[in-house]
């Protein structure tokens, strides 16, 4: 499942706990990096890489927000909708998004490029309104910037 | 100097992130002062100090140290707590990202104190880029050998580890992080026991906030009588003040405790946006209760001037609207992010929370009746003080102190809603 640079990662990360149980979430994150999604599969793996059961690892899957156990987009929209955003505008930018990438919140594009996301508070109400994208934050964004950067993304 | 040009946390020197700028500044010689004392006169320095946790709760630091038990047999741990996830809350990854090696100083001065022999940092999942730059700084730290076997040529070992979130704001109360550092879903747990005796793996745990670890390394280099001149003296020291809003100039500002909160509104964050009028302000992150414009002549950011004000000073994340913010709507969106993130392990918050919204969204949907108003502050008064952990009172303040502090807009929408049905 998990390719020889990540199972070595794993491994390393194993080290620096008690119990191998400790790794679930460092070895979730190698899996979905790798293959995008948490398949029923990978957690049968990682239940047996680490020693617990197939349910504890469901359990983990579903309970956090940042693990999907379906596709996503390429381009995984998250657009922050707490206070900070909300009082600059991030309504706004949802539909705009929403309508430039014909999806609604929650949907992915048919295409497979695009999902879009409303999240909760990213910590950076400072820079509001902000968006991540896959890893990485946008802030200070007005529409004409998010036009330009789906335009990139493209 | 004024007590308004202290900045220890986030100074203005370029490239402090790189750790020979860090010891260029002096970095790391409070470790070395350190590793020479005995860990309990350290323990006694940082009490003496009044170091107050930064993450909400304000908690004595050097108190809260000092529980951890001195002959254990077992293994001892710290957490270092970066799941910065409070609306409103965005200090932390400054230090991360502009001074990572005094949280990194701070967090081996604390273990050495403690007798701590692994440190985690639990850092919220989003957080990619400023694990990163931590994950850099430690590995500095371990070739200049701070870190690692013997530190610093002492005879003291200790490990720092970071450790990624995955997306949950319950894992910022400490028990969750704990059983999500475990590998479980990040449930609070039930307390006694306490984190000192029964912690990670059962073993003497402490957690502490990144800035709060932050601020330790000053107190032992310059001593607890130099930091209790900063600020207020029974809350001292900086703050890293965020705020967001409407306003000019949002930002993170280092400034002393006990600043005036209109200073930092009109003063170092250029007023409110087209010069309007202030409405409220949400002091301390979105949990702390809401207080009204008209009402903060004088008070002051710190834990005591803020609870005689009615509210918290939180993790000093404060949020500004202005005449024109809807505040129900508002609120909707606070009580929304609340029922998101409650764990569903008690009925009160899994419930209320999921009440709260639906009664807050039928108001702004103009669908409410005036008795809804008394039954979401009856849901409110019912959920404080009667969960595992602190996220159902962080749902009930915000919804008991709008209705409180702004009824009359919970009325209009409602009146309104009347009218237009004659």
């Amino acid at each position: 499942m998990l390719n020889e640079t990540r199972r070595e990662q794993l491994d390393k990360i194993i080290k620096r706990y008690p119990y191998k149980q400790a790794a679930l979430l460092p070895a979730l994150h190698l899996v979905q990096e790798q293959e995008g999604y948490i398949t029923k599969e990978a957690m049968q793996y990682i239940a047996d890489y680490l020693e617990i059961p197939y349910g504890h690892v469901l359990g983990v899957v579903t309970f956090y927000t940042m693990f999907y156990d379906k596709p996503m987009g390429r381009h995984h929209i998250q657009v922050c909708t707490n206070i900070s955003c909300q009082l600059l505008g991030s309504e706004t930018l949802v539909s705009h998004i929403s309508k430039e990438c014909g999806i609604k919140p929650g949907e992915t594009s048919e295409d497979g490029t695009f999902t879009l996301s409303e999240v909760e508070c990213l910590g950076s109400c400072g820079t509001a309104p902000m968006m991540q994208i896959n890893d990485d934050y946008y802030e200070n964004l007005t529409v004409e910037k998010v036009e330009a950067i789906l335009k990139s993304l493209k | 100097m004024t007590d308004t040009d202290i900045k220890y946390l986030l100074p203005e020197i370029p490239e402090l992130h790189k750790i020979e700028v860090y010891e260029k500044e002096g970095g790391y010689e409070a470790l070395q002062k350190a590793l020479a004392m005995k860990p309990d006169d350290i323990i006694e320095e940082v009490k003496k100090s009044n170091l107050r946790g930064r993450g909400g709760a304000c908690f004595p630091a050097g108190l809260k140290w000092s529980f951890m038990p001195k002959n254990s047999e077992r293994p001892k741990y710290l957490c270092v707590n970066a799941d910065e996830g409070e609306p409103g809350t965005f200090k932390d990854r400054e230090i991360l990202e502009h001074n990572p090696h005094a949280l990194i100083e701070g967090t081996l001065i604390a273990s050495y104190a403690m007798g701590v022999t692994t440190a985690y940092v639990y850092i919220r999942g989003e957080y990619v880029k400023w694990m990163k730059l931590l994950e850099d700084a430690i590995e500095e730290a371990y070739a200049k050998n701070y870190i690692g076997k013997n530190i610093a040529g002492s005879k003291y070992s200790v490990d720092i580890y970071v450790h990624r979130g995955a997306g949950a704001y319950i894992c910022g109360e400490e028990s969750s992080l704990m059983n999500s550092l475990e590998g479980e879903r990040g449930y609070p747990r039930v307390k006694p026991p306490f984190p000192a005796q029964f912690g990670l793996w059962g073993c003497p745990t402490t957690i502490n906030n990144v800035e709060t670890l932050a601020n330790v390394p000053v107190i032992i280099k310059n001593g607890a009588e130099w930091y209790l001149k900063i600020g207020v003296e029974k809350h001292p020291g900086t703050l890293l003040y965020g705020v967001s809003g409407h306003v000019n100039n949002p930002g993170v500002f280092e400034l002393p405790t006990g600043v005036l909160l209109t200073d930092l509104i009109y003063k170092y964050a250029g007023g409110i946006r087209d010069d309007k009028k202030l409405k409220a302000v949400i002091p301390g992150g979105s949990s702390t209760p809401i207080l009204r414009g008209d009402s903060i002549e004088g008070v002051r950011m710190d834990a005591d001037s803020l609870i005689e004000a009615g509210s918290s000073i939180g993790t000093g994340g404060v949020i500004v609207m202005d005449e024109d913010t809807d505040i129900p709507k508002i609120l909707e969106r606070i009580s929304r992010f609340y029922h998101h993130e409650s764990c569903g392990q008690c009925t009160p918050c899994r419930e209320g929370t999921g009440w709260m919204e639906k009664i807050i969204r039928r108001i702004n949907r103009g669908e409410g009746t005036m008795k809804d108003i008394d039954v979401l502050r009856d849901v409110a008064d019912n959920i404080e003080g009667n969960t595992i952990c602190a996220l159902g009172d962080a749902a009930a303040w915000p919804v008991q102190s709008a209705i409180r502090r702004f009824r009359g807009e919970f009325e209009a929408k409602i009146k309104m809603e009347k009218t237009v049905a004659a």
